[in-house]
């Protein structure tokens, strides 16, 4: 990996600070070190290494097809990586099913919405209490006691994510019928009911509009400072992205080429590049 | 008393969560119990308990079974005779093997041991998806039906290879073998179906349920959120054949009384129950017996009309029967993927607003 | 050689010769699959279907005619007239053409976009249709299909195979009629691929089997390419359902020998015309094989199950099939 590149920031003693507006970041909370990914032929993601700090909000971006995607996908655990290691909290990760890194507390949004379009929005995000509901199936059949009151606890928890992102009225909409920016909110509300400590956001605000582009940025801001979320995020738009986050990766071509604050990547030379197109070599 | 939500406010999750939100709803579903409990058994006749109802109570067993499996969980079986047949064979064994024991029992007993026949079957689902499962379930379909008819053990040694049920009593009331009253029968079944329907409700509005819904809308989403898929199709797959298993001990043993297993639990068994989903509603449990109540009664219907009225021959109507259904199964699919199910809970939503239709 | 060797030769011949027909059947879905990606459950009814138009044409039966005395309180039943064979092979052809652009136009243009599983459970739909349609068309009895081709073991191989062994060997058995059916199956897939490659149509065919939008944007109308394929679909199925039918009579249970070509497709994967043939003769030869040396020992009749459980296994290793692509999945 070419060192100049990568500001130094990375190299910089990971000591707990308060940012400008407040917020607490602390130590390392994710490390991913040397992942390289494949398929067949193709290199997804080479050797690419990188850390997300607690409390912070830590975006990647990169032009089409850079492997961004990918990258959620190897830390959320569906794809596993032909080489390097993920660190989570302090403990390196073994090769694990995704329903499991879940348990772990890693929620994530999808760039295509992958909501349960059969269920209505309340059952959607009732799906994100699921690994809080441990009732057995013989309480659950009959529906008494642990069951009822079990379903209540978390149906109040919800009742607030619901609030918090002002949905109110569709509740008992199904998802099939929603437009697409509140589809979005719908599944920032499933990620957000997992109660997660790492939250995931690929391109949260495609295809929006300015104004479901501001709301989406203050959820974004409100998940951070309110539940002090750790949030990684891919997208596009690079003035949310400025605003949005504490450093920012860039990745092209599944390689790293830029690591650091919003100021110091928008400074890269190799940045620079990538998105204006010069030539490599 | 109208058929309003205005004014029935709802002052906890609890009963904002509860099956029929609607008070009508409540009252109706209570006065649907009453008589089928309280008033049915008195005015039931052998020919209508043979030809509609006991038939009805026990497909819509089965329905719900299926319902659970494909219309909840999105994995389609076309192997659901054959489970019926292992819940039949099942409790044939256990109603010879413990005599003592009553046959209610057995039967429960019949739908677990055909839960974890199912369940074994399921295994492959975790990799196979789409219809290469559901011609995987024919694998079951066949395998089981040819096991039942190969080895003696199954059907104890008796000579024409078929099951037949002994006579057995409930509180003292024969409701197996021949001496049977159409009324034991007919409230035997609809216990099952009341406690089935009651239990098939709880565990899809809770979290089961919505595991099962997810693995249905999106797998790979819902092992992402956290939903082991095994064990989301393993229960779906457990719980589906015991209603099924149930179903098929019910068929054989107060119902029936002699199987035949190619004969009665053959393939088109299977998708006679598929065609009851389809057509009732893919999951919903009130479909379910909407389903099973339209595929009982249409060949009555058509024999009615066909032999009774017109004089046809029976296998003239009978063929009208393959042709409606198919065209039914056509027609639903193509309007109404959600089936009778969701034109009652159309009629219901324009009823409530009823007469202003805004 | 020993005759026990022999005679699984012989077996192995006669699995070969069962799995071009089950090759045959599943080429039809292949057929359908590829450019709709709709599973044609209702192949092995088209077979039937088929097969009893033909006979009933054949014998210059009227159609409904069942339905129309119990009406009319008539007593017809026949035309009075008999039709050469080839002739009523063309007749048989239109009728399914005719039933192609009826499934398009009535069934699956209602049904675009729809999700695959919903498209399978309409066509199982459609399947019980067709079937009581045909039994109400031509009457639900057996009947018997005589085209002329030719029947029974075949003298010159048994006696040319005899001395190949030793005094208990008496030469292969092997029914012209399959040797016959294997013959037309290969030039029916031959001709079938030198049409999906060489002619105008059969480009479109593989160009919508790739990609919808793109061939609706080249000008290819998906419309035409989909009732073309249900007819040649429909082409194949008569030919299955006349071996068949020749073989062991036009009744009920051949819709049921087709769904053996459910299994061959799992083995072979839906989109692989060369896996369709391959998992056909995989499993032709694999029943009678478990047939002659298992089946004795368990009771027999393993022919009902043993495709099923053999793909059912292998699909659990290899879930694409032998030649599909390896799915790679996506959020």
């Amino acid at each position: 990996m070419n060192e100049t590149a990568t500001p130094q920031m990375q190299d910089q003693t990971l000591e707990d600070y308060t940012t400008a507006d407040g917020r607490k970041i602390g130590g390392v909370m994710m490390d991913l070190k040397s992942i390289t990914l494949r398929f067949g032929g193709l290199i997804a993601i080479n050797d690419i290494s990188f850390n997300i700090r607690q409390g912070e909000i830590r975006a990647i971006i990169g032009p089409n097809g850079a492997g961004k995607s990918s990258m959620l996908n190897v830390i959320s655990g569906f794809y596993q990586p032909q080489e390097g290691e993920v660190w989570f909290m302090g403990k390196k990760r073994p090769t694990m099913r995704p329903y499991k890194v879940a348990r772990q507390g890693i929620a994530r949004t999808f760039q295509n919405i992958a909501l349960f379009e059969g269920m209505t929005v309340l059952d959607n995000i009732m799906t994100g209490r699921l690994n809080f509901m441990k009732t057995g199936w013989v309480a659950q059949s009959i529906w008494l006691g642990s069951a009822k009151k079990e379903e209540t606890i978390n149906r109040q928890k919800v009742e607030e994510i619901i609030d918090f992102l002002e949905i109110q009225t569709i509740r008992k909409t199904p998802v099939g019928r929603l437009p697409y920016g509140l589809k979005k909110r719908v599944e920032l509300a499933r990620a957000l009911a997992a109660e997660p400590n790492l939250l995931l956001l690929d391109e949260p605000m495609a295809g929006m509009n300015v104004e479901e582009k501001e709301d989406m940025s203050r959820f974004i801001l409100d998940v951070n400072d309110e539940f002090g979320t750790t949030i990684a995020l891919i997208e596009h738009d690079m003035g949310v992205v400025m605003d949005l986050s504490d450093r920012v990766v860039v990745m092209d071509y599944g390689k790293k080429i830029g690591d650091g604050t919003p100021d110091e990547v928008r400074n890269n030379q190799e940045v620079i590049e990538a998105y204006l197109g010069v030539s490599h070599d | 008393m109208f058929y309003r939500e205005a004014g029935d406010f709802k002052t906890s999750y609890a009963a904002d969560n509860q099956t029929f939100p609607i008070a009508f709803d409540r009252y109706r579903y209570w006065v649907v119990l009453a008589i089928a409990f309280l008033v049915m058994p008195f005015i039931i006749n052998d020919y209508w308990a043979n030809a509609l109802l006991i038939p009805f109570l026990i497909y819509a067993i089965a329905a719900i079974g299926l319902n659970i499996l494909t219309g909840y969980c999105g994995q389609v079986s076309l192997g659901t005779g054959a489970f019926m047949a292992v819940g039949a064979y099942s409790c044939y064994k256990l109603m010879t093997a413990f005599p003592d024991v009553s046959i209610l029992i057995h039967v429960v007993l019949a739908g677990g041991i055909t839960a974890m026949v199912g369940a074994a079957f399921g295994l492959p689902s975790l990799r196979i998806k789409g219809f290469y499962l559901a011609v995987a379930t024919l694998a079951a379909q066949f395998f089981l039906v040819w096991l039942f008819n190969k080895v003696p053990w199954f059907y104890n040694n008796s000579a024409s290879g078929q099951i037949s049920a002994p006579e057995r009593f409930v509180f003292g009331v024969p409701v197996t073998g021949a001496n049977t009253d159409a009324w034991a029968v007919y409230l035997v079944c609809l216990v099952f179906v009341t406690g089935s329907a009651i239990i098939a409700r709880n565990m899809t509005r809770g979290s089961m349920g919505r595991k099962w819904m997810a693995i249905r809308d999106m797998d790979i989403a819902a092992e992402i959120i956290g939903v082991n898929p095994l064990r989301a199709k393993l229960s779906a797959f457990a719980v589906s054949s015991f209603f099924v298993g149930i179903s098929g001990a019910l068929f054989f043993s107060v119902y029936l009384g002699a199987v035949e297993v190619g004969e009665v639990f053959g393939i088109n068994k299977s998708f006679l129950v598929l065609f009851m989903v389809i057509i009732g509603g893919l999951g919903s449990i009130f479909g379910s017996f909407a389903g099973a109540a339209f595929i009982v009664c249409l060949p009555v219907v058509l024999k009615l009309i066909g032999v009774d009225l017109f004089g046809w021959p029976p296998d003239l109507v009978a063929h009208f029967n393959l042709i409606i259904v198919g065209l039914l199964i056509m027609f639903f699919l193509i309007k109404e993927p959600h089936g009778l199910a969701q034109l009652w809970r159309v009629a219901k939503e324009k009823l409530r607003l009823w007469p202003f239709p805004h | 050689m020993s005759a026990d060797f022999l005679y699984g030769i012989e077996v192995i011949l006669n699995g070969l010769m069962a799995g071009v027909m089950y090759a045959l059947v599943a080429l039809g879905f292949v057929l359908i699959f590829k450019a709709s990606g709709i599973f044609n459950f209702a192949q092995g009814v088209m077979a039937l279907f088929a097969a009893l138009t033909l006979v009933g044409i054949m014998e210059g039966q009227i159609p409904f005619s069942h339905l129309i005395n119990e009406i009319f309180g008539t007593k017809i039943h026949n035309f009075g007239w008999e039709v050469p064979a080839l002739l009523a092979i063309a007749l048989t052809l239109l009728v399914m053409v005719a039933f192609a652009w009826a499934v398009q136009q009535f069934l699956f243009k209602h049904l675009v976009g729809q999700e695959p599983i919903i498209l399978f459970m309409a066509t199982i739909g459609l399947a019980y249709f067709l079937e009581g349609m045909g039994d109400l068309m031509w009457g639900s009895n057996i009947k018997t299909l005589d085209l002329g081709l030719p029947q029974g073991g075949s003298r010159v191989i048994e006696e040319l195979s005899a001395n190949l062994g030793g005094d208990d060997f008496y030469g292969f058995f092997i029914d012209k009629l399959d040797m016959v059916a294997s013959v037309v199956a290969i030039i029916l897939v031959l001709a079938l691929i030198a049409f999906s490659q060489y002619t105008k149509h059969g480009r479109a065919m593989r160009a919508v089997a790739d990609d919808h939008q793109a061939a609706l944007s080249v000008g290819i109308s998906l419309n035409f390419i989909w009732v073309l394929v249900w007819s040649l679909a429909g082409l194949v199925a008569l030919v299955a359902g006349v071996m068949w039918g020749a073989k062991s009579g036009v009744q009920f249970s051949l819709s049921l020998i087709a769904l053996k070509a459910l299994p061959v497709l799992m083995l072979g994967g839906f989109t692989s015309i060369p896996g369709a043939i391959v998992g056909g003769l995989i499993i032709g030869v694999g029943e009678k094989l478990f047939e002659y040396t298992v089946g004795p020992m368990i009771g027999g009749a393993t022919e009902n199950w043993f495709a099923y459980v053999l793909a059912l296994l292998f699909l659990v290793f290899r879930p694409q099939g032998l030649f599909g692509e390896k799915i790679i999945e996506r959020v």
